[in-house]
């Protein structure tokens, strides 16, 4: 039993994570369609840049803050050189491009920082937490609170904003949106600063326990679109229900089956869902007109 | 339809010509070696084009039949003594076989669903090749014994080219026959209204699933090719992600539905980045780069753009 429930506590945490990948999966592929390949380099960047920030004799959370900026400030250049340029071209094509991205940002960590792994201290020390005879880190709290608190965030601003309801907008119809006077690239490219800050906030705050280097970001984008798809694809309460869930998966089943084949298992998921329900959980059924 | 013939053998022909020109430009062994891996990869990226330019599927697991094919000529040889020869025509019924098994329920999603269903299929199959250490020595990889024919052993990059560049140009005039069918027929108006051909009476799925099983066939052939040119195979070497991503980007810098393109497009991705080697730190920099800019300012492909300009140029 104390097993089952340290799977649960571990699942969920890296679950947090996946969940704030694939929200900021969604609010990108909700106001513009494409596919981010690249969203596992916010993740990567802001892991790294606080690193190496704090290392330069920055304080914590100073650090963090610039992180957040940087990865931001990457964020937009990708919209405004790689992805605003290709407007009109296939959705493989963007993808591709987007891979491209990843790579180049995977290149570039590579050459600006190094190829080791690094880690950040934990917030509230590294002493665990008993619960029915299962051990939680203090730092895995943060990260579900933290994850939590951002989710909670986003849902607000979609909802109770004039800003949200551009966004919506802009998601449910474009051509419509720009009618009717809002600025549709503008808020596209909102779309990419603000999942480039959850990624990177999602990597600061799991990098005590995970450590980071500068290829984390590939198998985080995957499973991160995983979830999405797991959620279905432009459901925000999909992502992070299906973040979650893929974390739980995971987790029992490393612990349980097979911890060689933990990516797998994910992965077998994902296929068993896309050919059951290609919807996913909380996806609306796509209908082709011809 | 005479002229259409024509233009086929004419491709061919070219091809053969220019294959068998090249060698006099080689100054060094290091060029046939490099000239035969742009042969192993644009067969992939040729077969790998019957699915993404003809039928308009994407797959973005392609290595893990180079991976395959590889595997089967490594651990064929090594763990079973089988031939070289055997081993690899093995590895290409077994990829098919996979690919026939897997395609079916694949083969119904689309767009984003299709291309991270085939992610996870080519991420499972490097997955295996790196966890079943036994039998594939793990991520370090495997040997491969030299292939024996006739009492001679095949090695040295020259004989490999000579070797490439044959069953290149087997598999171009394969393609370009396959294209000319009836099946090549079907297989265009599927691309252009998957609705419209299965309203005409084309039995979709099973014209897709032809296409994925024979794309799969060239990848594991060009994977075993690999296999012994190399004479060492890793799982990222052959069946990892970044190859899957390198052979789409192949197929569509060179040009989408164009056999030459995806040659070209090989040789592109190949020899670029064994010229940019002295970079060696920004190989990833590099590549990503090369992938992004290509796709943006070249989104037709090189061959279609290149001949709609001469076309423009004429009229």
């Amino acid at each position: 039993m104390p097993e089952l429930l340290q799977f649960a506590f571990s699942g969920l945490t890296v679950g947090a994570v996946y969940a704030l990948v694939a929200l900021g999966f969604t609010l990108i592929y909700n106001a513009s369609d494409v596919v981010n390949f690249a969203q596992g380099e916010f993740v990567m960047l802001g892991g790294m840049a606080t690193v190496f920030l704090h290392l330069a004799g920055v304080p914590l959370p100073m650090a963090a803050a610039l992180a957040i900026l940087i990865t931001v400030g990457v964020g937009l250049a990708l919209y405004a050189f790689a992805i605003d340029p290709a407007r009109g071209s296939s959705a493989v094509t963007i993808i591709i491009i987007t891979i491209g991205a990843s790579i180049f940002l995977r290149g570039v960590a590579q050459v600006v920082f190094d190829k080791r792994f690094h880690a950040l201290p934990h917030w509230f020390g590294s002493d665990p937490i008993r619960i029915g005879g299962a051990a939680i880190l203090p730092q895995s709290l943060v990260v579900l609170f933290g994850a939590g608190l951002i989710v909670a965030l986003i849902f607000l601003i979609i909802d109770r904003t004039l800003l949200g309801r551009a966004i919506l907008a802009t998601a449910a119809n474009r051509l419509a949106a720009r009618l009717v006077g809002i600025p549709v690239r503008k808020i596209v490219a909102l779309s990419f600063a603000l999942s480039a800050a959850i990624g990177a906030v999602a990597g600061i705050l799991v990098t005590p326990i995970t450590l980071t280097s500068y290829d984390v970001g590939t198998l985080l984008a995957l499973k991160g679109f995983a979830a999405a798809m797991l959620g279905g694809m432009g459901s925000a309460v999909g992502a992070v229900v299906g973040g979650l869930l893929l974390g739980l998966a995971e987790s029992f089943g490393a612990g349980l089956i097979s911890s060689k084949y933990k990516d797998a298992i994910a992965f077998l998921i994902i296929l068993g869902v896309l050919f059951v329900r290609p919807q996913g959980l909380f996806g609306k059924r796509s209908v082709e007109r011809v | 339809m005479a002229r259409l013939l024509s233009s086929r053998w004419a491709i061919v022909l070219g091809l053969g010509l220019v294959l068998a020109a090249l060698p006099f430009l080689f100054p060094s062994n290091y060029y046939f070696r490099v000239a035969a891996i742009v042969n192993i990869f644009a067969l992939a990226a040729v077969g790998l084009n019957l699915l993404m330019g003809y039928a308009g599927q994407v797959s973005l697991g392609h290595a893990g039949f180079m991976g395959l094919g590889a595997y089967s000529v490594a651990i064929g040889a090594t763990h079973f003594g089988l031939h070289g020869l055997a081993a690899a025509g093995i590895g290409a019924v077994l990829s098919g076989l996979v690919a026939f098994l897997v395609g079916r329920p694949i083969l119904r999603l689309k767009g984003h669903y299709l291309a991270v269903a085939t992610l996870g299929f080519g991420l499972l199959i490097a997955m295996a090749l790196t966890n079943e250490a036994s039998w594939t020595g793990g991520p370090d990889g495997m040997g491969v014994p030299r292939l024996e024919v006739f009492g001679t052993r095949l090695r040295g990059p020259d004989t490999w080219y000579y070797i490439s560049a044959g069953v290149l140009l087997l598999g171009v005039m394969l393609a370009l026959n396959l294209i000319e069918s009836p099946t090549g027929r079907a297989m265009r108006a599927i691309h252009d209204s998957e609705i419209a051909s299965r309203v005409a009476g084309i039995d979709v799925a099973s014209y897709k699933l032809k296409i994925f099983v024979v794309s799969a066939v060239y990848a594991s052939v060009a994977g075993s090719l690999m296999a012994f040119l190399n004479g060492h195979i890793t799982p990222d070497g052959t069946a990892g992600f970044l190859r899957s991503v390198e052979l789409v980007t192949m197929v569509v810098l060179g040009g989408l539905g164009s056999i030459i393109g995806a040659i070209a497009g090989a040789a592109v991705l190949v020899i670029l980045p064994q010229a940019l080697t002295i970079f060696h730190d920004y190989e990833h920099l590099m590549l990503g780069l090369m992938i992004m800019a290509s796709m943006i300012l070249l989104p037709r492909g090189i061959v279609p753009s290149l001949l709609a300009r001469l076309r423009g140029g004429k009229s």
